[in-house]
């Protein structure tokens, strides 16, 4: 029997990985030091903890230590590598390219630049699967050009971006080139010299370690990367990000970067086989399910579908013992549907009915098994029960139809 | 956001859903909302010479909260003077199903059901909409 509730939501969060979490103890409990206290021993612990750490993590992504500055986490990162960039450069120039499937840190800190007058931003479309063309990067590049910032992995679709190309077009054009690399990091290869990458926001939680704690890489040569720090304080992490560092949550990520890197290639394949395994069996069972984002290049964990005719949270609703996603967003006063499945370009009705599956280090087969055979029976309860299948069914043309709009 | 019981209740044991034949007399039939708002809901009334509303059905493309509004009406009209039903407004709902704010628009999506049956009923017997225009509260 499959022990419930099954958690399938693996690009909000990932559970603690128990690894992680005895490398963690000694510094929730004996190991208390702060690592800036240089003058005793629990601070020397504390800061060879932290540096071990800081080198667990550049070498996932093949940095140099010095280049990972800690911070509370990737939503912070974002923050800083954009409105720190364009703090420090404002002299050079005041434009950023971005695009439309970005994470709201990213969206919300360029809008917040506009707003404030410093910043005149770009916002590239994507294809229908999701993925932004590195020319229009080159196309969209001026002499005011300070940032581009583009993720590395959509945390909705998975659709994974041509980041080594925009990364040669930015060293091309000697525009710093920002990626936003939450859901990638620990899952997929990341290397920020292969894809020419100057600032990177990850976080531990993404990849089984704790919540809280994230970093930002920032390249130290070839270019070197300047920017104006969010916090003032202390002047740690090179003044670039003051505050006591986290240092059992830093531990953590540590250790969480070290077994990712162990396991990648092994899991990779795991999680395309248990991915496929879903796929094909709900595909097997229903028709008129769509798949969201690009088709081969996507993380490993994603699958996002749209089930025709039938409303997102409501077949949350009906698998309420398997914690998984909507792109639909009934809740807000607005009912807009997501808007990185609007962007594209799919119908709205069907961007209502979408689900993101995550999978993740600790999902099994019969875990997807059950998933797919819940999943099926309630979309045939849902359709049942829904007039615009039955309105299909008759041979209705959905779009013709002059819906009444109150 | 955590569902009233009443919302599960209803969502997981709908009552009344369901189609009558399309070309059975006496039914008015109200399509209310937009697939790409993510709310349709149809309901249909069965309404006797008198103007009783004698049985319901509804089918409902939407959210648990619109589910349950839609399956609660069928329950609330049956029996009722089309009157009586055109005076129920979308608070009956909120109340008996707990809903919350962002979920309001659900009843009076539902609301609004009842109104366009009932005129639908009355077009097809050729009966003058009443007078009284009723406005969602």
């Amino acid at each position: 029997m499959v022990k419930l509730p099954i958690y399938m939501d693996n690009h909000a969060t990932t559970p603690l990985d128990p690894r992680v979490l005895e490398a963690m103890m000694p510094y929730l409990t004996t190991k208390f030091g702060n690592a800036a206290s240089r003058n005793h021993s629990f601070g020397w612990e504390a800061e060879e903890a932290v540096d071990k750490a800081r080198a667990q993590i550049a070498a996932l992504i093949n940095a140099k230590p010095k280049e990972i500055i800690f911070t509370s986490g990737a939503t912070e990162s974002d923050n800083m590598a954009i409105k720190g960039v364009v703090e420090f450069y404002k002299e050079k120039g005041n434009h950023v390219i971005t695009c439309v499937t970005e994470h709201k840190a990213v969206l919300d800190s360029c809008k917040a630049l506009e707003r404030a007058g410093k910043a005149v931003v770009t916002y590239l479309p994507v294809d229908k699967y999701g993925m932004v063309d590195p020319d229009d990067v080159r196309k969209a590049i001026t002499d005011k050009t300070v940032l581009i910032s583009i993720m590395f992995a959509n945390n909705e679709i998975g659709t994974i971006h041509p980041i080594a190309e925009i990364g040669k077009i930015a060293k091309e054009k000697g525009v710093i080139f920002h990626c936003d690399a939450t859901q990638a990091v620990g899952h997929v290869p990341v290397d920020v010299e292969k894809c020419g990458i100057d600032l990177m926001s990850l976080s531990a939680h993404k990849l089984y370690g704790p919540k809280g704690v994230g970093a930002l890489y920032v390249r130290s040569k070839g270019p070197r990367v300047r920017l104006t720090p969010l916090i003032d304080g202390g002047g740690h992490e090179r003044g670039l990000r003051s505050g006591t560092l986290n240092v059992p949550g830093i531990v953590g990520f540590g250790a969480a970067c070290e077994i990712a890197g162990q396991e990648m290639a092994e899991e990779m394949q795991r999680l395309t086989d248990l991915r496929n395994r879903l796929q094909a069996g709900i595909f097997e069972r229903l028709d008129e399910v769509y798949l969201n984002g690009h088709p081969t290049e996507r993380l490993p964990g994603n699958l996002n579908l749209s089930f025709a005719y039938v409303e997102g949270e409501s077949l949350l609703m009906g698998i309420s013992e398997v914690a998984v996603s909507s792109g639909s967003a009934c809740t807000s006063a607005t009912l807009e549907p997501s808007y990185v499945i609007r962007a594209l370009g799919i119908d709205d009705e069907l961007a209502h009915s979408s689900i993101r599956f995550g999978l993740g280090r600790f999902n099994t087969e019969e875990e997807v098994d059950y998933v797919v055979e819940r999943v099926a029976q309630e979309v045939n309860r849902l359709r049942d029960m829904s007039p615009l299948y039955e309105m299909a069914k008759e041979g209705i043309d959905l779009k013709s139809v002059a819906w009444r709009r109150d | 956001m955590a569902y009233s019981s009443k919302v599960i209740d209803h969502y997981k044991n709908p009552r009344n859903m369901g189609s009558f034949p399309k070309d059975e007399p006496n039914v008015g039939t109200g399509i209310v909302g937009a697939p790409e708002c993510g709310d349709v809901m149809k309901l249909q009334l069965k309404i006797n010479d008198d103007g009783v509303i004698e049985d319901a059905r509804f089918k409902t493309f939407g959210c648990g909260s619109a589910i349950a509004s839609s399956s609660y009406v069928t329950e609330l009209v049956k029996g009722k003077r089309i009157e009586e039903a055109l005076a129920i407004k979308n608070s009956v709902i909120v109340q008996e199903l707990n809903l919350p704010p962002v979920k309001i628009h659900c009843s009076v999506l539902a609301e609004d059901a009842i109104k366009a049956a009932i005129a639908d009923w009355q077009k097809r017997k050729g009966i003058k909409p009443a007078e009284k225009k009723e406005e969602a509260a």
